[in-house]
């Protein structure tokens, strides 16, 4: 095929499939990273712009104990889950929240802020070279018939979506996660039942944390961690957010897997370079024609 | 007789004494002192704008005042916690309700026992049904899709959750028909009835003081005027620039 001189390629039916199955691998690990943003953006109303470097952080945080002890990545998990759900909850409480006294602008420029020292830190203390996790079953799978998918991609996949069901649970069946709910719209009257809304602010920002710790561990064996590791999921992630609603949990699944689909049908079509163009053009789409996402509520 | 700027003289469950609060550069009051006696219901009268609020977020520890004391059984919660002061008892149902659109009906009760035990809730969810079985009725729906009668029923259930012993309603009559007024009204009378103090912000000054012990009317910063209600009823200074008669 040719478009205004473009050579746009023809490919089987199985070639496309196999290309959007591996698409919904690896929408499902936007869709965490992605649920991460979304639950702070509805407690806390701000875009964490520190999302993508906790999650190179994390990413760092899996290499080095494969590295140093040994531990497998998906193991790590037991590790950098708490871990990462103790760091976002101090770095917010004792840190965004201190600085920002709760005005939301500021809030905002102060995840900015810390981005950028996490990443001039990760830069002098981790270098810039990239580093990735060897495992022996990186390239075991399963034959599908149209397309060999890896485990790495089915783990991924089963992770995420245990993920977002536990946390679901989490949200509508415990006390903690319905403090969450009830701050999220409704600050003052939080505080008026006893909430402490400062400690909720806290948590979700954990649990914002302990999604991408969750996503480094899935992602650690195939891909490589450097210091700006984090921008490109991040930015594909707020891509997501927006178009499957801001501060919805099903949006941002849903949206994960219709621009990971969408990415790597671009990648076929457009090559390596130009798939990624198809996000920004679903992103400008979802401006111009629904703002408010796929499940977003619009604004009262 | 009507007492202007009385001292207080009787140890009250509520004492607030020399209160400043305000928003930034504006002074809203100025040496506020007020009482609410155990069992008893206060009206707290003022023309829209007069502090009212103001007063009530300061008692529930939404604003630190600036200056002054706030007893609550004796303790003094100034510069404590809003948690603090809701396990203590004291609770403050909101001026526009502030319930939770996003949540059920039974889930916006359940976060009124936030600060209360499991066992607790049971009983007060069971208290709550019996003085609102509409709310039992609705439990499910979200409470965003309520009627305005019915968001402020659940406010005052969401209250009583926290078992409260003084619950202060802030123009809980607002926006609703006449005669939901008048059922609001006579639950306020029940619940004092059954020993819940009340600190009452309204609007419609003769049936609050019809139901109140004792009333003040906030204006400029400050209480110009105190007493029971029977006398303020009869008080000339506040038919002429109150009620506008
Ligand atoms: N959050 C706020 N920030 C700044 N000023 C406020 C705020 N809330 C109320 N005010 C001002 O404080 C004064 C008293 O308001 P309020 O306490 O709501 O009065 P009332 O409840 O008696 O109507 C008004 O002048 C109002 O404009
Ligand atoms: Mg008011």
């Amino acid at each position: 095929m040719d478009i205004l001189g473009f050579q746009i390629p023809t490919y089987g039916w199985q070639t496309v499939t196999g290309s959007a199955i591996s698409g919904v691998f690896l929408g499902s690990i936007y869709a965490l990273v992605a649920l991460g943003l979304t639950l702070i953006y509805g407690v806390l109303h701000i875009i964490n712009f520190a999302h993508g470097s906790l999650l190179m952080l994390s990413m760092y945080a899996v290499f080095f104990l494969w590295a140093g002890l040994g531990i497998d990545p998906y193991l790590a998990m037991l590790l950098v889950v708490p871990g990462g759900y103790l760091f976002g909850y101090v770095l917010q409480r004792s840190v965004i929240g201190q600085v920002s006294h709760g005005r939301d602008e500021i809030i905002l420029l102060v995840t900015l802020g810390v981005a950028i020292v996490i990443e001039n830190a990760a830069l002098f203390f981790f270098s810039a070279d990239e580093r990735s996790v060897q495992v022996p079953y990186d390239l075991d799978g399963l034959d599908l018939g149209v397309t060999f998918v890896v485990y790495p991609e089915l783990v991924a996949l089963a992770g995420s979506l245990l993920i977002t069901l536990g946390l679901w649970l989490f949200m509508t069946r415990t006390d903690t996660g319905k403090a969450i709910r009830a701050v999220a719209k409704e600050r003052e009257g939080a505080r008026l039942v006893g909430i402490n809304v400062e400690h909720i602010f806290a948590v979700s920002f954990g649990i914002g944390t302990a999604c991408v710790a969750a996503a480094a561990s899935l992602l650690a064996p195939t891909y490589a961690v450097h210091p700006q590791f984090g921008y490109l999921f991040v930015l594909i992630a707020f891509t997501v957010v927006v178009l499957g609603g801001m501060g919805s949990f099903v949006g941002a699944l849903a949206g994960g897997f219709v621009i990971g689909i969408t990415e790597q049908l671009g990648r076929l079509y457009l090559g390596e370079s130009l798939g990624l163009i198809t996000i920004s053009v679903i992103f400008i789409l979802i401006l111009l024609f629904r703002p408010t996402g796929l499940f977003g509520q619009t604004p009262h | 007789m009507v007492r202007r700027h009385a001292s207080l003289t009787v140890k009250s469950m509520l004492e607030v004494t020399g209160l400043h609060a305000g928003y930034d550069s504006l002074d809203v009051l100025h040496g506020v002192d007020l009482a609410v006696d155990e069992g008893q219901v206060v009206a707290l009268l003022g023309s829209n704008g007069a502090g009212k609020s103001t007063l009530n977020n300061t008692l529930s520890g939404i604003i630190r005042p600036r200056l002054g004391s706030i007893r609550f059984s004796g303790k003094d919660i100034v510069g404590t916690s809003p948690e603090y002061i809701v396990a203590s008892g004291l609770i403050h149902v909101p001026e526009g309700r502030r319930i939770f659109p996003n949540m059920s009906v039974l889930e916006n009760l359940e976060m009124g026992g936030y600060r209360r035990g499991r066992k607790c809730r049971a009983r007060n969810m069971a208290r709550v049904t019996e003085v609102f079985p509409r709310l039992a009725e609705r439990f499910s729906q979200l409470g965003g899709t309520l009627s305005g009668g019915e968001q402020q029923m659940l406010a005052i259930g969401r209250g009583m959750m926290s078992e409260p012993r003084l619950l202060i309603l802030d123009e809980p009559s607002l926006g609703l028909s006449p005669l939901l007024v008048e059922e609001m009204f006579t639950l306020i009378g029940q619940l004092n009835e059954q020993g819940l103090s009340v600190l009452l912000v309204e609007q419609n000054v003769f049936q609050s003081l019809a139901i109140a012990d004792r009333a003040y009317v906030l204006e400029n910063v400050s209480v110009t005027l105190q007493g029971a209600s029977a006398d303020l009823l009869d008080d000339a200074q506040l038919r002429r620039s109150y009620l506008g008669m």
